[in-house]
């Protein structure tokens, strides 16, 4: 028996779905997540977990993504519950695609909202409104650009409010994947890519000629901010209290050094000291968040990959294409992020000014005070976050295209129909996001629970399956087929044993760390503020949040059960594509 | 920025931008398949179910 899904679009060319799958992993992560975590776990050591992260778990799970998906697209599949379907050969398999649905979606939910941000910081800044003179006029322009200070503050359409910013990108993300993979997400990521690479390259060029700004505070200055990004070793000051050593702040620069010395000469509570790579290579938590990084940056696990090579015919390469996107955003975040974010707000404010930055603080408080001491500030602001913008927009786009497949695949429907049914949905979620705006409760709660904890059971999920369910020796002659080159042999057992062991490690360090509230250096552990909030002193908003997730997941998981397109035995499937 | 700093620095930056080059020269120079060549499809999907009907 033939079973035969009723999507049957293609991509238009192979760079076409490199740049829609680079598109999809370029992100706002690249350009404010990865410096800070890079700097605050050590720099040069964080960038040796970082790349061996990326040889073990990014690249694996991206070809094995590549290659399910585009075997399950000829077999006339292309939602992740139809790619478990066709690989997991029980009944029950297509259950494990659920995950795969609400992840994206939930996240297009809160993620369309950031956006808004950026494309409102852009305007804001191309109109003059930006020209904060200190942090404090940031911290509450920010403030009140997202309604931090109470719930429904944000619904609001002046200029100074997300409101109107976005509906204008919600309607542009449904505009554009009405119109299909090709003529939409295609024809867009052709542009927008290449633009947000020009966009990033004049930045860099403009914050690496910064030199130092202000004469008269020679410390801050972009040398020093590639140091604070980049040296291997880090030189801290350190207060001795109650018998332990805590770190007081780090110092760069041979002047900068010295005074820190003279400092500790005169009290004996205070010392400088080293720390060296390997120090901080034996840091568990250095690696969790190297591993980490990689993982939400390659959007591995997000369903989002499995949908877009589910697009590609039998003989269109994967693995060439995955390592390109792979490559591409790599470039993006090591060779643009890692060199424009740090060293332009050290040069500015110095170490002192940028030190425990979240990566909202950094993006929206710190940078737009950046461009204001800047000359032509305006206009680079202007660039900064517009490219912020395309970057979102590209990874928002291929958060809607896994719900748009899986509507069509289970209800047998049109693009118009589906648009409107996931239009409905995430205009519910969107909203309800941008009214519980106080102190972001429920962006907050919805990206751990769904951005962070369902991704890793996904991304753990899919490489068990590939690699021990379908196999990895046939998966990888699977993914041969039409390959420009082969993946080396190496990665078998990479695939097969180091792989999910290092995921299901850094899984299991994530929930004592993040849930637990488990501390490496020894402190008391004190359970997450997440779960707090639903278990020792419940939040109404974060209880909503949850049921949100929930009521979606039912909704999913009652499609799956009744789709006359997973009914067939998945034995019988077989390849419906030219 | 110390000479480490500087060696990280160029390793990983260098590293990344030469893989990237590589894959892009991969890909413009690897054969099209002959059925791509046709350019971009002019309609939404909608539209392309209706016109074989």
């Amino acid at each position: 028996m033939v079973t035969k899904g009723i999507g049957h679009e293609r991509w238009n060319s192979r760079l076409g779905v490199i740049l829609a799958v680079a598109g999809s992993a370029v992100g706002l992560g690249n350009f404010l997540r990865f410096p800070g975590q890079a700097a605050q776990y050590g720099g040069g050591a964080f960038m040796v977990a970082y790349f061996i992260s990326l040889l073990l778990i990014g690249l694996p799970i991206c070809w094995a993504e590549w290659t399910m998906g585009r075997h399950a697209g000829s077999r006339g599949f292309h939602s992740s519950p139809g790619v478990f379907h066709v690989f997991v050969k029980s009944r029950w398999g297509k259950y494990l695609g659920v995950v795969g649905v609400v992840i994206p979606v939930v996240i297009y939910m809160y993620y369309v909202v950031i956006e808004a941000w950026c494309l409102g910081y852009a305007v804001n800044f191309l109109t003059g409104q930006i020209n904060f003179a200190n942090a404090g006029e940031a911290g509450e322009f920010f403030g009140r650009f997202i309604g931090a200070a109470g719930d429904g503050v944000a619904v609001g359409f002046h200029i100074n409010q997300v409101g109107g910013f976005l509906i204008v990108v919600f309607l542009l993300n449904f505009f554009l994947i009405y119109r299909g993979v090709a003529k939409g997400i295609e024809w867009f990521c052709r542009f927008a890519m290449p633009a947000l690479f020009v966009l990033a390259l004049v930045i860099l060029i403009r914050v690496l000629t910064l030199g130092t700004p202000d004469p008269s505070m020679p410390e801050n200055n972009v040398t020093n901010g590639l140091g604070f990004m980049w040296n291997p070793e880090k030189v801290l000051v350190e207060r001795q209290e109650a018998g332990t050593w805590t770190k007081v702040r780090e110092v760069l620069g041979e002047p900068s050094i010295r005074e820190a010395e003279g400092e500790a000469a005169a009290d004996p509570a205070l010392r400088v000291r080293t720390v060296t790579i390997w120090e901080q290579l034996s840091k568990p938590q250095l690696w969790l968040a190297a591993a980490g990084q990689i993982f939400f940056s390659l959007s591995v696990g997000f369903g989002v990959i499995l949908t877009y090579s589910s697009y590609l015919s039998r003989k269109d390469d994967v693995v060439l294409s995955g390592l390109a996107a792979t490559s591409a955003n790599e470039f993006c975040e090591v060779g643009l992020g890692g060199l424009i974010t740090l060293p332009a707000s050290v040069a500015f404010l110095g170490v002192s000014g940028i030190a425990g930055m979240s990566t909202f603080a950094l993006g929206f408080n710190v940078l737009p005070l950046v461009f204001a001491k800047m000359p032509l500030g305006w206009l680079f602001g202007f660039a900064f976050f517009f490219l912020l913008f395309l970057a979102a927009i590209t990874s928002s786009l291929s958060m809607l295209q896994p719900g748009i497949a899986f509507l069509e695949e289970s209800l047998k429907i049109e693009r118009k129909q589906s648009v409107a049914i996931l239009g409905f949905i995430t205009a519910v979620g969107t909203g309800f996001v941008l009214y519980f705006s106080e102190d972001l409760k429920a962006l907050d709660t919805l990206d751990f629970w769904v951005g962070t904890l369902l991704i890793f059971i996904l991304a753990t999920t899919q490489i068990v399956v590939f690699a021990w369910g379908f196999g990895v020796r046939r998966g990888l002659e699977e993914a041969a087929k039409g390959a420009v080159f082969r993946i080396p042999s190496v990665f078998v057992p990479v695939m097969k044993f180091v792989c999910p062991i290092f995921l299901i490690g850094i899984f299991a360090l994530w929930v004592l760390v993040n849930v637990f509230g488990f501390s490496f250096t020894g402190g008391e552990p004190e359970i997450s503020g997440y779960v707090k909030d639903l278990f020792v002193t419940p939040n109404a908003v974060a209880w909503m949040s949850v049921a949100l997730v929930a009521i979606f997941g039912a909704f999913v998981t009652l499609l799956v059960a009744r789709a006359s397109a997973y009914q067939a035995k998945p034995t019988d499937l077989e390849d419906t594509h030219p | 920025m110390t000479p480490g700093g500087w060696i990280v620095l160029i390793i990983s930056v260098g590293s990344v931008t030469v893989l990237f080059i590589w894959c892009l020269w991969l890909v413009f120079t690897a054969p099209e398949e002959p059925e791509r060549l046709h350019g971009f499809d002019t309609h939404t999907p909608d539209e392309k179910k209706q016109a074989k009907e």
